[in-house]
């Protein structure tokens, strides 16, 4: 073989050495890492907080539903409930495992730090949605209940993780949010939605994508077994009920509760023509949301569509003044109305 | 805090009513839902908004100047938007290589090839020690007169033209206009700037992107920088296309061919700026912030004056300070690897040596790695560390002024005897090339990462990352090129 082919092979083969080693996800020294990390304290972690939700919910867990949550053997799941009882943090009653005091305590902590942990993820980073989860995942072993206490008050002490459930302290205990299934809902009306839940993975992502958040308030237009159609952000979602049931909603008193929206975006102005701002999307959160109002779009202003740059995807415009340019994106969450002809 | 003032205010009530208020407050923070927090924000910036409008008093609603509106039309229109750029920039180009030329030519004759023959023969006058004599006139001094003839008149010229464009607001639009392709590679238009910036300094480039105020974007601005050919560089490419490339092509083409060459490395950078962007915004920086706005102030006549003296004290002198600082050491370790033996061979020649293994199977040669590790400092330096080195560790006499003295030909003709008596191919030179593209900044540049960054873990990122792809690039061409040639 002449020989810079075989360099050539060697070169490649040591890269996809490399690959299969070290690439984030799929690597195997990330997959060991991960094992690594799946220590004693983790998997007891872990258990304390599946019994503490089951406590919540008014469910029994079992071992299965342990081993399952855990993704281990019942035996070792077994094991693990052995030693969470000689420390005094369950008692196994038979095929019961309730939770003792310091248990709960525990549990919650842990619950805590997760779901603050994803308020912190939303406020402060440029992860996606669909990332938060399983990074807090892994953050919520490492974060001490001092640390926990910090990041709440840095955070301005926030009562719901974003994705609406409530963030338990050790004072207040667990508690649930207060909606019920959107499929629960039998008649059309409008409602808020407080709670949009992130498993599984693929109903989450689906929701995301929509831009159906905890918090946005919507009108539900017709209710029927397979499906509901809802009107949220200023758009029509038509939802099979496996997606609609991952949503928790409370009825809403009366239509005028609802927030003003607007299925006009300021993505759709063209040049020379102007609008004012209703309102900006809930899908729209953390910094890129202060980001918007720091430039001073806000209900009322009143926005100029200057001209669009000619390789497209943005367009500037002329808000309170200055000319701003704005992304397609971002002027998709914009909703605006009363679009009329500018006197120019 | 918080907590103590409610333990204050506690004091003064009877301990059932505290707790009773404490609690009936918790439950009305728990009552009024989720979205709290930006209802609260939207209403203070709304009553902000609605104080401003109050109290400030503007003198009649002033409509846009129409030249304002003519001009942004012309600039950002889809025939004339582009066209105009790509003038504007060659014009930037050409004025600054066209004019960098002479007195680039006079620094060099002033402080190279008189300056360190009258100071060798004054040290003589004085006696000093030959090691004295080397280490500071032969490796100190040398250095530093190489850096600043190369470094300042294209400095001086292209970042007031730069700062003008600036100050009269077209710059802004270059970025409204391109922001689609930056976007596309997960980065901000405004890095079209930071790197026409970098084609001046990667270092001036790389503070240029404060004006990037998304973090993200801004890292991967930085990061991306080195990708601009900087003005060090150009030297090493244009020498390398015109005695290499150039000479394969008819005498007539000879002068376009290799002009092709700098500038296809030249694209070959952007272009993978881009890449490395899309990598980076995918990867390692997605966790960082990213929030887009771009503001396009109205024009403005330039103020000149004040231009051209904050680009010279801001960029050009407080860059150039840096480059000489760090070329000092450079020019003595430089010296010194010449002139310290071990056994009867320098330490340059010992490393070279140990390198050359290595460096050939990258299509380079020891010598051009070693020029790299000690030439850090400044690109400026590399092509004569190079033909210094060259003719040390091929023991060639007749050329070049002694070991430790870096030195440069008049003649392309000469270099390329030089260059081929040390075994250089076409293949040497085009990896040379790319690996000029393609290798850590230079050390200013690193210090102003980190300065800019105030990371370790970023700097490393942005030092370690292009040499990377370097050594891989030039392997893989070596690799094939020796394939096809059959040998």
């Amino acid at each position: 073989m002449p020989e810079p082919l075989l360099y050539l092979l060697l070169a490649g083969a040591s890269v996809a050495l490399s690959y299969v080693l070290f690439w984030p996800g799929i690597g195997l020294v990330h997959k060991w890492r991960r094992e690594g990390r799946m220590t004693e304290r983790v998997l007891s972690e872990d258990t304390l907080k599946h019994l503490s939700k089951n406590e919540l919910l008014g469910r029994i867990p079992t071992l299965e539903s342990i081993a399952g949550v855990l993704q281990v053997s019942t035996s070792r799941a077994a094991e693990i409930l052995e030693r969470l009882d000689s420390r005094g943090l369950v008692e196994i009653k038979g095929e019961q495992y309730p939770l003792t005091g310091e248990g709960r305590r525990y549990g919650i902590n842990i619950i805590r730090a997760h779901r603050l942990w994803e308020r912190y993820l939303a406020e402060e980073t440029g992860y996606t949605e669909l990332e938060w989860h399983d990074l807090a995942d892994q953050q919520e072993h490492d974060l001490s209940p001092d640390d926990a206490e910090r990041l709440a008050a840095r955070l301005g002490n926030p009562k719901y993780d974003p994705h609406g459930d409530p963030i338990p302290s050790s004072q207040r205990g667990l508690r649930s949010h207060a909606g019920v299934p959107l499929t629960s809902i039998e008649e059309p009306c409008p409602i808020r939605i407080v709670h949009v839940e992130d498993e599984p993975d693929a109903v989450y992502a689906q929701l995301v994508a929509l831009g159906l958040r905890s918090g946005m308030t919507a009108m539900i237009t017709e209710v029927s077994p397979d499906r509901v159609r809802i009107w949220a952000d200023g758009e029509e979602h038509v939802l099979a009920s496996i997606v609609a049931a991952n949503l928790s909603v409370v009825p809403l008193e009366s239509e005028e509760q609802l927030e003003p929206s607007s299925d006009k975006k300021l993505s759709s102005l063209n040049p020379g023509e102007e609008a004012e701002v209703v309102g900006i999307s809930r899908a729209c959160l953390g910094p890129e949301l202060r980001r918007l109002m720091d430039l001073g779009v806000l209900p009322g202003t009143v926005i100029r569509a200057e001209m669009a740059s000619p390789s497209g995807g943005l367009t500037a415009y002329r808000i309170r003044g200055a000319m701003i340019a704005l992304r397609n994106s971002q002027a998709d969450r914009i909703q605006i109305k009363e679009r009329r002809k500018a006197a120019s | 805090m918080r907590k103590a003032r409610a333990a204050n205010y506690g004091a003064g009530i009877a301990g059932g009513a505290r707790e009773n208020i404490l609690q009936t407050a918790d439950a009305l923070r728990w009552e009024i839902g989720q979205d709290f927090h930006k209802t609260l924000m939207e209403s203070i910036y709304t009553d902000a908004a609605r104080i401003a409008e109050r109290a400030v008093t503007r003198s009649g609603e002033k409509p846009r100047r129409d030249f304002d509106l003519l001009f942004d039309r012309i600039a950002s229109s889809r025939i004339w938007g582009f066209p105009l750029m790509l003038l504007l920039f060659s014009l930037v180009f050409w004025i600054t290589i066209a004019g960098a030329n002479v007195p680039s030519r006079m620094l060099a004759v002033l402080l190279v090839e008189n300056g360190h023959p009258f100071l060798k023969g004054l040290s003589a006058t004085i006696g000093l020690p030959w090691w004295i004599d080397g280490l500071l006139l032969d490796g100190i001094y040398l250095a530093v007169a190489w850096v600043i003839s190369v470094m300042l008149p294209p400095m001086m010229i292209f970042f007031p033209m730069f700062t003008l464009l600036e100050d009269f607001g077209y710059l802004p639009r270059v970025a409204f206009n391109l922001d689609n392709l930056f976007r596309k590679s997960g980065a901000h238009g405004k890095q079209s700037l930071s790197m026409m910036m970098g084609f001046g300094c990667n270092a001036a480039g790389i503070i240029s992107t404060r004006i990037i105020d998304s973090p993200r974007e801004r890292l991967i601005a930085i990061i991306t920088n080195n990708f601009a050919l900087c003005n060090g560089r150009w030297p090493t490419q244009i020498i390398l296309a015109t005695i290499f490339i150039g000479a394969l092509a008819p005498a007539h083409l000879a002068g376009f061919i290799s002009a092709m060459a700098v500038v296809s490395i030249a694209l070959l950078g952007v272009a993978l700026s881009l890449v490395v962007s899309w990598f980076l915004s995918k990867t390692w920086l997605r966790g960082e912030v990213s929030v887009f706005s771009l503001e396009l102030p109205p024009y403005r006549p330039p103020r000149i004056l004040q231009t051209i003296y904050t680009s010279i004290i801001d960029r050009t002198i407080f860059v150039l300070w840096r480059a000489i600082v760090f070329a000092l050491p450079a020019g003595a370790v430089i010296w010194l690897s010449a002139n310290i033996m071990i056994g009867d061979v320098s330490v340059a020649g010992h490393l070279i040596d140990w390198m050359n293994p290595f460096g050939l199977l990258l299509g380079l040669n020891g010598v051009i790695l070693l020029a790299y590790i000690v030439a850090i400092p400044a690109n400026e330096i590399v092509v004569p560390t190079i033909l210094m080195l060259t003719v040390l560790a091929g023991r060639m006499s007749g050329v070049g002024e002694g070991a430790g003295v870096m030195f440069e030909l008049d003649s392309a003709g000469d270099t390329l005897r030089i260059f081929q008596a040390g075994g250089w191919t076409l293949l040497t030179a085009v990896n040379l090339m790319l690996f000029s593209l393609l290798h850590n900044p230079c050390s200013t540049t690193i210090y102003t990462i980190y300065k800019e960054t105030g990371s370790a873990k970023w700097t490393t990122v942005a030092a370690l990352l292009p040499v990377a792809m370097g050594l891989g690039v030039t392997f893989v061409v070596a690799q094939v090129w020796r394939l096809v040639a059959g040998s």
